[in-house]
């Protein structure tokens, strides 16, 4: 297995910490006076998806993590794992229910969806910043306030609840942002 | 590498900061001077690595090292006779590469013979207010800073609650971490107080450092009665930006601290430096009591300028170098 040394460390390394592979954010290299001088690294652990911080010694080595991102599609759940395909080779992957913690109100058959392989197991899987997706029920519309201003919930087909203008209705096909679950705007149709 | 008018600002600025510095220094009498970048010695701090080249003609070959501060050429210079003196100058240190480090940099430094550590701070001072018109510093002693902001008295503290305490206040620092009390002391310094230092939105001042971080300046007993050295670190937007010592000018004594160094290189694995000798002989024909000290003018520029990163001061940053 490769290792790198922490001069090679910078944002987006994958390696191995306490047999977990995580991702860098962010690395600082650090001199404190005229001592010896080591790393401050900010890190994902990308199995637990939690962000950590941990101070290296300059030359300090760590192994590297056999973790790649490709682009595949969702194909459909048995209830234990979610299927996905890859569109060019039409090779199957299995993903859990801890890789799809962070996407799962957002999976949409047939979309293509970033998935984080581990040794070739997906670990994480990313939904696209933006999705358009149709409602599936809400409340019915307000007649005359086209405003938008106190909103409503709707539920979308992908299980999602997301708060939208007064005037969505049951249907529709909505753009919206799955970093921070909101609606913003009637899908164009194309 | 920036193109077009964030270059030019970029340019510009430097230029005038340059032109600014030697104004302050023509009005103050103190001389511009050029010494050698290559020399066949080199510092023997355990934590500063050198680049070194080779020089070849013919059969005469020899190790020669990229200056990493020009302070030992500059005591030279002293120690025959040249008086106050100056200089800008690019500086290499190995291995050195961050937010906030580059292998590559400017340095200013200068020697005021006669003059206390006490002048030479009103001088760094003034020079600090002229170029950025910040504040007047405010100084305090590494003692009073370790009491302000952690509650030790570096004084009293044993080596086991330094490492608590930094356990407890560096996040990602693990509890196998190895170092000795001075390494405690700095990591501490650093990472906790540094950055609160950033609060007080004006340049910082610390003196009075333990001797054992004497370095090469002199060390005295101060009013309590505690060894400390006669140095001090300038801090200005959370960054180290000098390090002023009052010169020692002790041969015997600094050939024992270079020796110091080497033994602990020895027992780091690390390669044995040079002795400057030639230094070493200037100084027994007598270096000049004198204070002396070195700014990055590179952070100086990343204050001017407002950025994060030292890189953006440069024309050519080193990753593109």
């Amino acid at each position: 297995m490769a290792s790198y040394s922490t001069n090679e460390f910078k944002a987006g390394l994958k390696f191995m910490l306490d047999g977990d592979p995580c991702s860098i954010i962010e690395n600082e290299f650090v001199k404190p006076g005229k001592g010896q001088a080591f790393n401050r690294v900010k890190f994902r652990n990308l199995k637990t998806g939690r962000v950590n911080e941990r101070t290296f010694k300059t030359n300090e080595t760590v192994e590297s993590a056999d973790v790649v991102e490709i682009d595949l599609e969702f194909s459909y759940t048995d209830g234990e794992f979610w299927h996905f395909m890859d569109p060019n080779t039409f090779e199957q992957y299995a993903a859990d229910a801890n890789a799809i913690t962070e996407s799962k109100d957002w999976l949409k058959e047939q979309y293509t969806y970033t998935v984080t392989l581990w040794n070739g197991t997906p670990l994480l899987v990313t939904p696209p910043n933006f999705v358009n997706l149709a409602v599936v029920e809400t409340d019915p519309g307000v007649r005359g306030d086209t405003s938008g201003g106190g909103g409503k919930p709707a539920t979308l087909e992908t299980g999602a609840v997301v708060r939208v203008p007064l005037f969505i209705e049951i249907g529709e096909v909505l753009r919206v942002d799955t970093r921070s679950a909101s609606y913003v705007e009637r899908a164009k149709k194309d | 590498m920036l193109q077009g008018e964030p270059l030019q600002t970029v340019l510009k600025r430097r230029a005038s900061l340059l032109a600014n510095v030697r104004r302050f220094f023509s009005d103050r009498e103190v001389l511009e001077v050029s010494t050698p970048i290559l020399s066949s010695a080199a510092p023997t701090a355990p934590y500063l690595d050198s680049f070194s080249t080779r020089f070849s003609a013919g059969n005469n070959t020899k190790t020669l090292y990229l200056h990493t501060s020009p302070e030992f050429a500059m005591k030279r210079l002293l120690a025959a006779g040249s008086g106050a003196i100056y200089q800008i100058a690019t500086v290499f240190r190995n291995g050195e590469l961050g937010r906030q480090h580059t292998p590559e940099f400017s340095m200013l430094e200068w020697y005021r013979p006669g003059f206390s550590l006490t002048e030479l701070m009103a001088e760094v001072d003034a020079l600090m207010q002229q170029l950025l018109g910040v504040p007047a510093a405010v100084i305090f002693s590494y003692r009073d800073l370790f009491l302000n902001y952690l509650q030790l008295d570096i004084y009293q503290v044993d080596e086991a609650t330094l490492q608590h305490k930094a356990l407890q206040h560096i996040p990602g620092l693990t509890a196998d971490w190895q170092t000795d009390r001075d390494g405690w002391l700095e990591m501490l310094m650093s990472e906790v107080i540094e950055p609160q230092l950033k609060t007080l939105n004006k340049p910082v001042m610390v003196t009075e450092f333990p001797a054992s971080q004497a370095q090469l300046a002199k060390t005295e007993r101060n009013q309590d009665g505690h060894w400390v050295a006669r140095r001090f670190e300038l801090y200005a937007g959370g960054m180290e930006l000098a390090n002023g010592y009052d010169e020692l000018c002790d041969a015997t004594e600094l050939r024992k601290r270079f020796e110091q160094d080497n033994q602990l290189r020895r027992h780091q694995g690390k390669p044995q430096i040079p002795i400057d000798e030639n230094l070493l002989s200037a100084m027994q024909t007598g270096l000049p009591q004198c204070s002396g000290v070195a700014l990055g003018l590179d952070r100086l520029m990343m204050l001017q300028m407002n950025v994060e990163q030292i890189s953006q001061v440069q024309s050519i940053p080193f990753t593109e170098s």
